[in-house]
Order: structure tokens, then sequence, then C-alpha cells
């Protein structure tokens, strides 16, 4: 890249962010120029999110200057951004269910005129999407969308919005290696246009391939910018958490436990009243982690729902030691010693205005562990065990009474992982356990589910991410459309993709 | 990045304790500016319709605070807003909005009357318990429909109490004009064993014992709340359903717990009524204590000490507003209005927030 003379699209120049407790962004220089795609990146909590909020006007800094096109401009509110035509993809979607896509893609920025008509809308927003390569249909309701695709409606509003700076905020996380692939298209194709992209995420494989420089954070501070075209994976990741790292990968084990959890056709429905799981048959021993594999929407979270008590299934046994759990409670299943890395932690995994310290009890609250006299939470004991967890999945938070709505987004999954610790246990549902962690702690939380296999507890892990699941599964179950597929003993990328497709073993 | 004091820091500690006393004031400053701001509003009204603000204020707080007979009559009033509020504040805490704690409260005011005269004179102790007990339990049963048509159908509780609330009015109008009434022109029932009576304790104002009752009810409810694992399954519920399912709260057993509490509350408030103010059901002996609860409960924060703090606002200008009435000719409306103001400036707008939330996640 030649030494570009003109001023960078955005600056920002020794930014300073302080919350009570947490020193967010300390004199944070970053910039990007115009037709670049910046990568952002650092570990969990080290303040990119803060960063991009206060680009986008939803934080004001406590000090330091933004510059747009090289004018300083004040931005304090994000329809000052939008103004200014920065637009940002939060992590957790703001769309309205009941309305198509292009309706809430035009949606507060409807074409002048006085009446909508709702063809000429959606032509427009399908145009949008063509220029932008994202496939997508404008008249589908938001409710019927996997989360993959409400990403690209997000991406969609905001250029419609003009945007010429877009901000994603791991916007990956959400999505299947062939989402990404397509956003990655998008992105490319964005670029091309001049638009000037920064995006987040945790992957430094992602970062690598589609970024053209990157900036590295570490504890609210710059650590560096550097060009994707001479740097590597080393490289970022020493800049990242200063030391290099070995990535955990599953010693193969030659015998099976004993049976711990036996699926026998299991078939269940959907919220939406579809059938989503279709005579689903495993078997899964202690001391296994049992892969599970498919695109977002091929029955995991039914079969996930299922094994936790969240979802009746129509009809089939769930045979966990010898007991049926098919149609019991969430708690009997936690009774049982099933326990749950749901894969939305705003969703299902944590209560965001709870404390941390709430939080971390959460499933265990009526154990006598916890629980004494008259339902009494025993606080004086449960103090001293949440601040142990605390230290021990190094949860960054001020102190075990802070609102876990101010949490990184990364230190939010810790709390929600570091809570099936909490007790004895003989099945572990890890849905996604590594979504939006650091590579640090994301090689903590395998390290520990590995642990745990070797400890004899049986995990069944449910990823979108096939690296995840290569490196850590003894066995890997295909889902598509409702049905299990076994894998051979060693499956390729290859073969889990086809499988993943719907092709089967003999046209492959 | 974690931080800890710097030595700048603690050079400042001396600066921080006019800080720390000023923390609660700026800790609820929503509150008191809407309270302010709600006051003005009064004085602009006051002025169009051409009365005198100066006048009219001192008599409200005289009214309110001004003796040991005004302050009497505050307290008197702040009792049954202590029992609304609260009923209104751990059913919000579960995310439900029982708006019928009117007819809970009636039909637990009746069974506490009942209770009083229809029973032979017993040891006081024996005597007011079970009146008591016998409030709480038809406060409750009144919102036990809607709490299992909310549980188990997911039938929205808005209607359901509002409904059974009218019900309940019309019903204990019924009972209090025809079966039970007791002879001569005043519709209201015989008079209550001296047994039932709550004793006064500040003649000769109304004020009974019924207030502590309400402040332990208070006490009680925020242990329940923040001190059980069954308020902490309540309180997740009510912040998000699906968490707290995940975590093995059941959340139908919530709403019924939180929405049956409530009812309850209100009833022990019809009670505290009936057996330390009235000492007979009355028809009309409640202005609107049920309503007014919603008021109380979110300016209080859904808090029980807010609640008491704020039933005593409540209180304090309702005993204001009358004082002003009787001695001047602004209507008793302008409390009306006053406590309209707070609702709009301090309510309205968290009300709108948290069901704004609720209809995104419907
Ligand atoms: N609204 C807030 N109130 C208080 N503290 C906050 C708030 N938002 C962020 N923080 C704190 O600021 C720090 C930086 O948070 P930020 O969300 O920017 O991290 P991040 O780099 O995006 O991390 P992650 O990879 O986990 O998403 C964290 O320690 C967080 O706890
Ligand atoms: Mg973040």
């Amino acid at each position: 890249m030649t030494e570009d003379k003109r001023a960078p699209t955005v600056e920002m120049v020794e930014i300073t962010k302080r919350f009570p407790g947490v020193l967010a962004n300390d004199r944070v220089n970053f910039s990007v120029t115009q037709g670049e795609i910046h990568g952002l990146l650092g570990e969990n909590g080290a303040g990119k999110s803060v960063l991009m909020s206060i680009l986008y006007g939803l934080y004001r800094p406590d000090s330091g200057q933004i510059y747009l096109h090289g004018a300083p401009v004040q931005i304090n509110n994000p329809a000052k951004a939008i103004g200014l035509k920065i637009g940002m993809v939060h992590q957790h979607f703001m769309l309205i269910p009941n309305m198509t896509v292009a309706e809430n893609v035009v949606l507060g920025f409807e074409p002048p005129g006085l009446v909508l008509r709702s063809r000429d809308i959606s032509s427009r927003v399908a145009q949008f999407a063509a220029a932008a390569k994202i496939k997508i249909d404008p008249n589908a309701m938001i409710e019927a969308l996997p989360l993959g695709t409400r990403q690209r409606v997000e991406i969609l509003k905001i250029l419609y919005r003009q945007a010429d700076v877009l901000i994603l905020d791991e916007p990956t996380s959400v999505l299947t290696p062939q989402g990404i692939d397509d956003l990655f298209t998008s992105l490319r194709a964005l670029r091309d246009q001049g638009k000037t992209i920064i995006f987040i995420a945790h992957k430094l494989k992602e970062i690598l391939s589609i970024c053209d420089r990157a900036t590295v954070l570490r504890r609210g501070k710059t650590i560096g910018t550097v060009e994707i075209s001479r740097t590597d994976e080393n490289e970022l990741t020493e800049m990242m958490i200063g030391s290099k790292m070995v990535p955990t990968r599953r010693a193969k084990k030659a015998s099976n436990g004993k049976l711990i959890l036996q699926g026998e056709e299991i078939t269940a429905i959907n919220d939406r009243g579809v059938v989503a799981l279709t005579g689903a048959s495993f078997q899964l021993h202690a001391g296994e982690i049992l892969g599970i594999a498919g695109i977002e929407g091929n029955g995991q979270t039914e079969l996930v729902e299922v094994l936790t008590g969240l979802r009746r299934p129509t009809s089939g046994k769930i045979m966990l030691n010898g007991v049926d759990l098919a149609g019991i409670s969430p708690k009997a299943a936690l009774d049982h010693g099933v326990r749950h890395i749901p894969e939305d932690r705003h969703q299902r995994g944590i209560v965001l205005d709870f404390s941390v310290m709430e939080n971390l009890i959460l499933g265990d609250h009526e154990q006598p562990l916890f629980k004494g006299f008259l339902s009494q939470l025993k606080y004086r004991f449960i103090r001293r065990f949440v601040d142990q967890r605390i230290d021990e999945f190094q949860i960054q938070t001020p102190n075990r009474e802070t609102v876990t709505r101010s949490l990184s987004g990364g230190n939010q999954q810790r709390v929600v992982v570091a809570r099936i610790f909490n007790r004895e246990l003989t099945l572990v549902i890890a849905a996604q356990p590594t979504r939006g962690l650091d590579v640090k702690a994301a090689e903590y939380v395998r390290r520990k589910l590995i642990e745990l296999s070797d400890q004899g507890v049986a995990v069944l892990l449910v990823s979108a991410d096939l690296d995840e699941v290569m490196a850590l599964s003894d066995r890997i179950i295909v889902i598509f459309n409702g049905k299990l597929t076994a894998t051979s003993d060693r499956p390729t990328r290859r073969e889990l993709g086809l499988l993943m497709l719907g092709e089967t073993k003999d046209r492959s | 990045m974690i931080t800890t004091p710097t030595s700048a820091e603690k050079k400042v500690v001396g600066r921080s304790i006019v800080w720390l006393m000023l923390s609660p004031v700026i800790k609820i400053w929503p509150e008191l500016a809407a309270i302010v701001a709600a006051f003005l509003v009064g004085a602009i009204i006051l002025v169009v319709t051409g009365h005198q603000i100066g006048e009219t204020f001192a008599y409200l707080f005289r009214g309110a605070f001004g003796s040991r007979l005004a302050i009497g009559f505050t307290l008197t009033r702040t009792v049954p807003l202590i029992f609304t509020g609260l009923a209104f504040s751990i059913a919000f805490k579960c995310g439900l909005f029982n708006i019928g704690a009117e007819g809970q409260l009636q039909v637990g005011a009746f069974a506490a009357a009942w209770v009083g005269f229809a029973l032979p004179p017993l040891p006081p102790l024996i005597h007011i318990s079970l009146a008591l007990l016998a409030a709480a339990i038809a406060g409750g049963l009144w919102v036990l429909v809607p709490a299992l048509l909310k549980a188990k159908r997911g039938v929205h509780e808005v209607v359901t109490t509002m409904m059974l609330a009218h019900v309940g009015i019309l019903l204990t109008r019924y009972l209090v004009f025809g079966p039970f009434k007791a002879p001569g022109w005043i519709p209201h029932t015989p008079r209550i064993a001296a047994s039932a009576e709550l004793a006064r304790i500040m003649p000769p104002t109304q004020l009974s014992t019924g207030i502590f009752i309400a402040l332990a009810c208070a006490l009680i409810l925020y242990w329940f709340l923040w001190k059980t694992s069954i308020g902490y399954g309540i309180r997740a519920a009510g912040l998000n359903p699906h968490a707290a399912e995940t975590g093995g709260v059941s959340v139908t057993r919530s709403i019924v717990v939180a929405l049956v509490i409530s009812g309850a509350l209100a009833g022990l408030g019809g009670a505290g009524e009936i057996l330390g103010v009235f000492r007979r059901f009355v028809e009309g002996f409640s202005p609107g204590w049920g309503w007014d609860g919603i008021a109380v409960g979110l300016l209080g924060r859904l808090h029980p000490v807010g609640v008491i703090l704020s039933a005593f606002l409540f209180g304090a200008l309702r005993t204001g507003g009358m004082a002003v009435a009787r001695a001047t000719p602004v209507p008793l409306d302008i409390v009306v209005v006053l406590q309209a103001m707070v609702i709009l400036f301090i309510a309205a707008p968290k009300l709108m927030k948290i069901l704004k939330r609720r209809g995104e996640k419907e």
C-alpha cells in the first residue's frame, strides 16, 4: 500500500472513557482510511465496543477528539452519527419481528411521498441488496429468518441510510462458515465501492482473510496498527495478549466409558409448529465429547432444548442413566446433572439486569449449597463462592455486585460458562460455548471442557465452528433438516461440509 | 481494565465525603425532579385558574404536616397506600401489571369486616389475625384466576385483573347494600366486634396499629424478594423469563406466587382500613387506594423503602389537599392534578420503557 497523503476518513485521537471502576479507553488513537476494511481486535474487555460506541454517538468520551475527513466533529447521539454517514451493526439486533425485511430497512427513512407503496420499497431494497451482493428476500418476515440473515438486514439498513463508514461489532460470531463467506463477499464489494469498514472479530483467521489493516487494543490502550500483508497470526496474537499460544487439540481416547445419554427416535416441532427434529437417535458415553455440526436452523436449537427440558418432544425417549428425560422440566434436568451453555447468551444465558453474583448462581439458587432455612440464600457463602468463580474464570468486572449488562460481551459469556462448574454434573450441553470469547478465553473454555470429559462427564458440543468441533470432539454427528447422520471416524472438512448441506455419503 | 484508586484520587477523598452525604439525593434525583416539576405545573394551574399560589401551598403543607393532628391524618392515609404500593411492586417485579388492586382491596376489606362482625367476640389477637388472614386470602383468591390464566394460557393480566377489579367493587357494593346491610340509611355493615379492632395510636386521628402491620409487610417483602430463592426466581422471571426458565426457575409458579401475594397485600390494605379506621365495611370507604398504589409503586421504584416514602408523600398530598379544599376555594381536584403530574413525570416514562421492552419480547 502506498502512503496515503489524504486525511483519514475517521480519526479518533487520545480517546479516554472511564466507567465506574473501569478505564475502558485510555488515550486510544485509532484511524481508518477510505476504502479499507480495518480490523479491530483485542481481548475481552479491551475496549473495542466502547470505542466504536463512542464513534457511533452512544457514549461521550471523557476526553479526546474525533475527526471526520480531517475536520473535528462532535458525535452526541446515533442520529448525529447517521447524519455523518456512520452506521453500526450491533451484536444484538434491533429489528421489528412482524415486519418484512424491506419495511425494516426503510423504517424511519421512508422515501419521500405520501403513500408508501410496498412494491416500490421492496424493489428499492432489492437494488441496494444487489449492489452490496447481499442475498436476501425483501418480502420475507423478520421473525421467520435465522440470526445470520437478520444480520444482513441490519447491514442493509445502514447502507440504505447512505452510510460510508460501516462499523460491524463481532458480525461473524452468529454466522456459519458459509454465512461468513457470504458476508466477506459483500464486504469486499462494499470496499470496492469506496466504503470504509471497521470489523471487530476474535478469530485471527477472519481478520487475516478480510482486512487490509488492523489495530490492536489491550486493556483500553492502543498497542499498534499493522498492515495485514506484513503480519501473521503469531504477531497479532502477541500484540493482543502479550504472549504466544498453543491451540488445544483433543487427544483421542481409546476406550469408551459407560453409556450416559441415549436419544431414541426423538421428534420435536419448533415454535412455528413445523417439524424440526425427526427421529433423532444417538448415544453419548461418559468421558466422551460428541460434536454436533450443522448449519444454523437445522434442528440443533430444538435438539438442545429437548435435552435440557426446555421443549417437550412429540415422541421419542431421552434416556439419561436409565431415566427418561423426555418432557421433564428444566429444573429436573438440572437436578439430574445436565448443565447447559445456551447458544444465545442474551436470550437464555443471563439476566442482563442481575448482578454478576446473581447470574453466577442462576440454576443453582435452589441448591442446598446456596439455599438455607426458609429458602434464604446463603449470601455470606455465596459471596465467597462467587469471588472464586470470578477469579478462576478471569471475569473482568469491577466487583460481584456490578450489573451484568455493563460487562463486555466476552465477559458476559464467561459468566455463562463459569456457572456450569458450580456443582456435580453428568452431562454438559454446550451450544457455541466460545462465542464471543477472545482466543485465550476460548482456549481456556475448551481446556475446561476437555478436563470435564477426562473426569468422566459426557459432553455434547453444538457449534457452528467446524474447527472447534473437529478439534474437540471424539465423534461428530451432522444435523441436517432435523436428521442426524453419523460420520466416519475422522471426517474431513469436506465430508462434513457436504453432509451439512444434505448430500449423502454415497453421492459425494 | 480494572482500576484501583491512584494517589490523585485518594487526595479527593475529603471532597468525597460531601458526595457521600449527597449521594442518596443524587440517586433519586429523577424522582425529586418529578415532584418539583409536578408542583410547578400545579402552581401554573393555580395561577391560570385565578387562585393564590402561596396561600394554597401553605395550606397544603400545613394541612399535611402543620400539627400533630395533621401528621396523624397524613400517616393514616399513608397506611393503605403502603399496602397497595407494595402490591403493585411485587407483581411488577415479576413483570406483571396488577392493575386491579382496588378490587382486591375491596373484597379483602369485606372479608375482614365479615370476620369482624359475624364471629363472636374472641381474644383480640386471634380475632384480628383471623380477620387479616381472611382479607389476605380473599385478595389473593381475587387474582388467582388472572394468575392462572396468565401462567397457563398467557392471557394478559391487565385485562383480567381490571375486569375482576370491577367485579369485586360491584360485588362488595351489592353485599353492603343487600344481604349484609345494617339497619338504617347508610349502606354499611354491622360494626365489627371490639376484639377485632386495631387499636388507635394517635387519637383523635384514626391512625391505628395497622401502620405497624404495613411496615412489617414492607420489611417481609424486602426479605422475600431479595433474600430468598423464591424471590430471586420472581425477579429473574420478571427481568428475563427465558433465562430464568433455562436456569430452572418455574416461570409459571413465579407468576402465580407474585400475583397472589400482590392480591393478598391489597386485601390486607382493605383490612387495615376496616379494622383500624372505619370499624365496619362502609360503601365507598376507599377513595381509590388500589389505583393510587400504581403511582406509589412506580415512584418508589418498586422497592419497599421507596414505597413507604412515596406512600407518605401521596398520603400527605391527599391530607393537605383536603385542608386546602376546606379553607380555600381551590377544589380537592388540585391533589388529583398534582398526583397525575408526578405520575406523568416519573412513572409514565418508566412504564413506557418497560411496556415497550415487553412488546419487543412478545
Ligand atoms: N455501560 C458500561 N458501564 C460500565 N462499564 C462498561 C460499560 N460498557 C463497557 N464497560 C466496561 O468497559 C470495558 C471495555 O468494554 P468493551 O465492551 O469495550 O470490551 P470489548 O473489547 O468489546 O470486549 P468483548 O470482546 O468482550 O466484547 C469492560 O471492562 C466493560 O466492563
Ligand atoms: Mg464487545
